[in-house]
């Protein structure tokens, strides 16, 4: 099955991941900017990355067949340097117009914290003025869920959010419901050992349908596993799930949701003369 | 949207995994017991007591309790408490 991998850290992983992730039907991808596991002393430092996430990991994966788009920030963790921050969020508007740019992420907060929160309502600003679509990380473990009602109060209290254009990534059992009444699309981030398994994020199905619901992998330099979404496909069949269900989750959604962005030009896959065609 | 698979079906397939994971659970309590030095007023095993409770109870959302009994708690007050403004 063809599938969208919404979020994942590609520039973290080998070129050999693109194959396996060609091979097992990844079609297309995108890559929020995150923290690298270190703080970034500079913003020319986060030019750099800009400029690979914007001109060299598109090419490492058009190798493989894989469509890659991106999304540009300063992320939670670094957040807490306002100033630093604010050198990057007045920095980002030269990479707005790159081909493969399709939004503002993966923005949030980590320990929920003032500064945090201050660089993600500046990032709000941004995204609205420059009509992007936004793409956000909620905290781990203890935190996520003060931290994601936090993000909704910020999102909600702004009349100008439209909120079939924000993601709200990394939702589990205790917060999904949260964001998904909230009208916004929500993400499920399948690791190994934090966040979600793709049993949980299959019961998560069950329990809330397939609207405005995702799955990604998140795969980065941590531990993760960038083939996650088909273990989620997989325990989808195994459960007797049909197979237009799964695409609604794993390919349809993504497809809709960034379709809503000016900078996702998309080719879809030939499915001319495949059963899937009519699937 | 309910599940595809019968409850029967359910514990055919997962009896085993779940037999494990009660295991991994007793034996990792023997080994906080066999070890030297006391936590038994450690808040997070009062926390994790808690959670094994939550196992018990009827209902088909003790994920999301168990998720909110290890989460900190939200204050709907807390934009105030920040003094943040747009």
């Amino acid at each position: 099955m063809y599938y969208i991998d919404p979020h994942i850290h590609m520039v973290s992983r080998t070129t050999d991941d693109y194959e396996t992730l060609a091979k097992m039907g990844c079609i297309a991808m995108s890559e929020p900017a995150f923290w690298a596991g270190f703080d970034r002393g500079s913003v020319e430092s986060f030019r750099d990355y800009f400029r690979q996430l914007t001109e060299f990991e598109p090419q490492r994966a058009a190798q493989y067949g894989i469509q890659h788009y991106t999304w540009l920030c300063i992320n939670a963790k670094e957040a807490e340097n306002v100033e630093l921050s604010r050198e990057v969020l007045a920095m980002i508007p030269e990479f707005l117009d790159k081909p493969n740019v399709i939004g503002i992420g993966e923005i949030g907060l980590n320990k929920n914290t003032v500064n945090e929160s201050t660089i993600f309502m500046e990032h709000m600003e941004l995204a609205i003025k420059y009509e992007q679509q936004i793409l956000i990380h909620t905290p781990h473990l203890a935190d996520k869920y003060q931290g994601t009602r936090m993000i909704l109060d910020m999102l909600c209290d702004d009349s100008r959010i439209d909120r079939s254009r924000v993601l709200v990534d990394h939702v589990e059992e205790h917060t999904v419901r949260h964001v998904l009444d909230e009208g916004f699309w929500a993400g499920m981030t399948l690791y190994p050992v934090s966040k979600c398994t793709p049993q949980r994020a299959a019961d998560i199905v069950e329990m809330y349908g397939t609207e405005r619901l995702c799955v990604n992998s998140a795969g980065d330099w941590g531990p993760s596993k960038p083939t996650a979404v088909p273990d989620f496909i997989f325990e989808m069949r195994r459960r007797g799930h049909s197979e237009r269900l799964i695409r609604k989750v794993v390919y349809d959604n993504p497809l809709e949701f960034f379709s809503q962005s000016e900078g996702f030009r998309f080719t879809p896959p030939d499915l001319s003369g495949s059963q899937l065609a009519d699937a | 949207m309910p599940s595809p698979m019968s409850a029967n079906e359910v514990l055919d397939r997962e009896f085993l995994e779940l037999r494990a994971k009660i295991l991994e659970l007793a034996a990792s309590f023997d080994r906080l017991d066999r070890s030297e030095g006391l936590v038994q007023d450690d808040p997070r095993i009062k926390l994790l007591h808690q959670g094994l409770d939550l196992l018990q109870e009827k209902g088909d959302d003790r994920a999301e309790q168990v998720q909110l009994l290890f989460s900190r708690p939200y204050d709907d007050n807390w934009q105030a408490k920040f003094q943040l403004s747009r």
